[in-house]
């Protein structure tokens, strides 16, 4: 009954709110694009051309840049590197924030203060700078991006899980648990976080959007992912010096692409949080 | 349907007819009123009584324009006075409520602003209708703390709401409500959620204001009783209908709707025995309690001198200047025994010690000092976190207080029964797992088909079955029942205590029944301990303790407790229609 409820409720969720439709379509493109991404375009993203910043044509629907390559196969290609920075970095951060801020809510005392302090000193930095840092220092590759991001976002999991965690933890069903004969481990991981996941689900979806923006912004500045490959932040940043010379499609189909993401993840909060949340079924 | 007597509609000067409204929710609309006529005359007290569900309460949210987006007035009119209250535009209405009818609402700390001040709030009220100037809101705002009796007001006037006590704030809303002298107050559930002394003396003050102001007033409330009381006329609300109106002694005398006998009934103030609080047809005899003839040598639970303290905060100024911290002494040095298969009452007002000491039995909070023996062991010597695995754990259970706040809200009933199966009693595999939950499950009364349902998705009386049901899984000796049924309504309270005395009589289990209501208490437990603010102040047979009480503060719990209009132990004579 579980299963098939749930796809009910989710079928429920989905059609009672046109915008929670309209994110979890356009969600449902852009996870297709990344997975089907390089057996649908007609060019190769990298193979370079005669044909250089070309506007947009029939042949080439986003035109070509400077080297002759297709936007359009580009900016398509570039989905699945974008989206597995960004969703790899914020599970990462989901899965170490909200174990971090949980401990910290539930056992309190000085383990709350000392957590909580050390996330506040990821807080004190400007984030973007701190990421800058992170892969500078610890070398120009993919996965530093990665743990760079899941860096920046950590404060916010630990804060949002701490909080949800510090309510419930004195709830008659926290102590019944503990008179049921289970640790605090069992009570904490398998109770009491899992009830915390419908805010943390808002939480998620607003972050994806910005770990998107954080790893485009880190190739724009030339730190994480490197020319040639196709990754919307590096063609932004290759096109930005044409747009005075009239050559605009170079930045606006990139960015565009970078635009609906960001806004997909960030309409997709309030439907995920109803997905997740028991009370909202009936 | 409903009728009521012509004289005191000439006088009315509140009149509701043919009231129906509906709210719009995912399963269609759903109608909580329907087709309710009142009136209130001059100087009336109208009870109305219901359950939970009732659509009591949405009748005054309807009255006062207050209904949220999802509810709607589908018929009916309501006249105030020769002004139409519905229907009415939101400005008339805005001028109509605080001013003329005022509202009481059920949980006084969430209908104070827990940011500003009291006389602030009070001083908001005043100027909105214009009742005072800037200069004379603040002298105004005491006079109204004055007329609640409340002690101090030039210095309460600037308290905020979380430094006053749960009576006091309710002091405040009514303050408020009655700040502009309006000719109704409506009271939703005034006291629910107050001790049964601060509800005597909030309800004899809005008793004493509403005679003095020559108000009229609707109290909205489930219980029975209260209305008995203080209510001049009551009508029982059943399912958005109005099922009986009448005098309070004529409901509580000669009911005729078969409704309101069960509410009779099931208001446990004069019953014999639990069995009485049951409508006839589902009685069945009382079982023997399986008392042994033979005491047991020794008692299952032994406390000795327990102590509780909690270290007040302290500030770095405190630190600096060596200051210990201020310490609340919750429980003072206290002992008692509780002897295999007995039933035994803990009673006292909130903030006495009676959770604290029961938490400290569960071995979830350390005590201070003292010595808790179970069969023989002190347990308090064991580690809290090594006590989770200990295979004492499993003898001792308790059953919380709000049945909702009480069950996980991702687990299905079968998950939260099933919990202690696996963790204490080793069971793993997914069948016998299944069988006992189901067997469980039959004992309280739980029907089977609702055991994969999760806890929102049941009633408040189904979720008490299953927190009882997880309770006993374990099959404990002591069984710690904290207000089992505080939450629930009367006549689910009815069923739920007499699972418990069905289930003490199979099981041999022994209970500690904490409460603040006498009247279960007498019901339920052989003896009883009444605590006061960390001690024990008297105890005894239950007989002993509530026919003749020896110590002040018993015999003032005693009169708290609401006195229906009714002669105790004389069977109600129903008029069978």
């Amino acid at each position: 009954m579980a299963n098939s409820s749930f796809l009910g409720h989710v079928h429920y969720v989905v059609t009672s709110n046109p915008v929670t439709l309209m994110a979890m379509t356009l969600f449902a493109i852009i996870v297709l694009t990344a997975i089907l991404g390089p057996s649908l375009v007609a060019y190769d993203p990298l193979a370079t051309t005669s044909q250089a910043l070309e506007p947009p044509t029939w042949q080439h629907w986003f035109g070509t840049d400077h080297l002759g390559r297709d936007v359009f196969s580009r900016v398509v290609v570039a989905t699945r590197l974008d989206l597995m920075i960004s969703v790899s970095a914020v599970l990462l951060s989901f899965v170490v924030g909200a174990s971090l801020g949980g401990i910290a809510g539930y056992w309190g005392g000085w383990l709350d203060s000392t957590l909580g302090r050390m996330l506040d000193t990821i807080m004190a930095f400007p984030l973007f700078v701190l990421a800058m840092g992170i892969v500078a220092a610890s070398g120009n590759t993919i996965q530093n991006v990665v743990i760079a991001t899941a860096i920046i976002n950590l404060p916010f999991y630990a804060r949002v899980a701490r909080a949800e965690v510090v309510v419930r933890r004195q709830s008659g069903w926290v102590l019944a648990a503990q008179l049921a004969g289970n640790g605090p481990w069992r009570i904490l991981f398998g109770r009491v976080l899992p009830n915390a996941l419908p805010p943390m689900m808002v939480q998620i979806s607003l972050n994806m959007g910005w770990a998107i923006l954080n790893a485009a912004g880190l190739s724009f500045i030339g730190l994480g992912v490197r020319a040639p490959t196709a990754e919307w932040g590096i063609m932004v940043a290759e096109g930005a010096g044409y747009i005075v010379s009239g050559e605009w499609w170079l930045v606006i189909f990139p960015g565009g692409a970078l635009m609906l993401a960001v806004f997909t993840f960030n309409l997709l909060g309030d439907g995920l949080r109803d997905i997740f949340d028991p009370q909202r079924r009936t | 349907m409903t009728s009521f007597a012509p004289e005191a509609a000439l006088n009315a000067f509140l009149t509701l007819e043919h009231l129906s409204v509906e709210f719009r929710t995912r399963h269609g609309i759903v109608s909580a009123v329907n087709d309710i006529s009142l009136s209130l005359a001059r100087g009336e007290t109208l009870g109305i009584v219901g359950e939970s569900g009732s659509g009591k309460s949405v009748t005054s949210y309807a009255l006062l324009g207050l209904l949220d987006r999802a509810g709607r007035v589908t018929e009916g009119s309501a006249v105030y006075s020769g002004i139409s209250l519905i229907p009415a535009s939101e400005s008339t209405m805005r001028d109509i409520r605080g001013r003329e009818i005022s509202m009481i609402f059920q949980n006084p700390r969430a209908a104070l602003n827990p940011i500003r001040t009291v006389g602030k709030q009070i001083q908001d009220v005043l100027l909105q209708h214009a009742q005072c100037t800037r200069q004379t809101a603040r002298r105004r705002a005491i006079e109204a703390l004055e007329n609640v009796r409340i002690r101090d007001p030039h210095q309460r006037v600037d308290a905020y709401p979380f430094e006053l006590s749960g009576g006091m704030c309710q002091r405040v809303v009514i303050a408020m409500a009655l700040a502009c002298k309006p000719r109704i107050l409506i009271a939703d559930e005034p006291t629910t959620g107050l001790d049964v002394t601060t509800q005597r003396a909030v309800m004899a003050l809005v008793c004493e204001l509403t005679r003095e102001h020559g108000m009229a007033t609707i109290l909205i409330t489930h219980d029975l009783g209260l209305a008995g009381e203080y209510c001049d006329r009551v009508s029982i609300m059943q399912k958005g209908r109005i099922v009986e109106s009448g005098s309070a002694r004529q409901i509580f005398h000669r009911p005729s709707h078969a409704y309101t006998r069960k509410l009779v009934k099931a208001t446990p103030h004069a019953a014999e025995n639990v069995r009485d609080l049951l409508p006839d047809d589902e009685k069945s005899p009382l079982p023997p309690i399986g008392l042994d003839d033979v005491r047991p040598r020794r008692p299952l639970l032994e406390i000795q001198e327990l102590r509780r303290h909690f270290a007040g905060k302290r500030s770095w100024t405190d630190v600096l200047a060596c200051r210990p911290a201020t310490v609340f002494e919750a429980v003072k040095g206290i002992s008692l025994e509780i002897w295999p298969g007995e039933s035994v009452g803990l009673v006292g007002e909130s903030g006495c010690g009676k959770s604290t000491t029961s938490s400290m039995i569960m071995r979830l909070l350390d005590p201070t000092d003292g010595a808790i023996r179970f069969k023989g062991q002190d347990i308090t010597l064991i580690n809290r976190q090594a006590f989770v695995h200990h295979a004492m754990r499993r003898s001792l259970q308790m059953v919380f207080q709000d049945p909702t706040d009480s069950l996980n809200p991702r687990f299905s009933a079968a998950d939260s029964i099933a919990d202690p199966l696996r963790r204490l009693m080793g069971m793993s595999h997914r069948d016998t797992i299944a069988a006992r939950v189901a067997q469980l499950a039959d004992m309280v009364g739980l029907p089977q088909d609702l055991l994969t349902r999760l806890p929102h998705q049941l009633s408040g009386g189904q979720k008490a079955r299953v927190g009882i049901a997880r309770a006993i899984a374990s099959e404990p000796d002591l069984l710690i029942l904290d207000e089992p049924t505080a939450a629930l309504d009367v006549s689910v309270q009815a069923i739920v205590l007499n699972l418990l005395v069905d289930l003490r009589a199979r099981t041999g289990m022994a209970y500690l029944f904490v409460s603040h209501d006498l009247e279960v208490v007498r019901l339920l437990c052989d003896r009883v301990i009444v605590m006061r603010s960390g001690e024990i102040v008297e105890h005894g047979p239950t007989t002993q303790v509530l026919n003749q009480p020896s110590h002040p503060y018993t015999c003032e719990l005693l009169a708290a407790a609401p006195r229906p209009p009714i002669e105790a132990h004389v069977e109600p004579e129903f008029s069978h229609d």
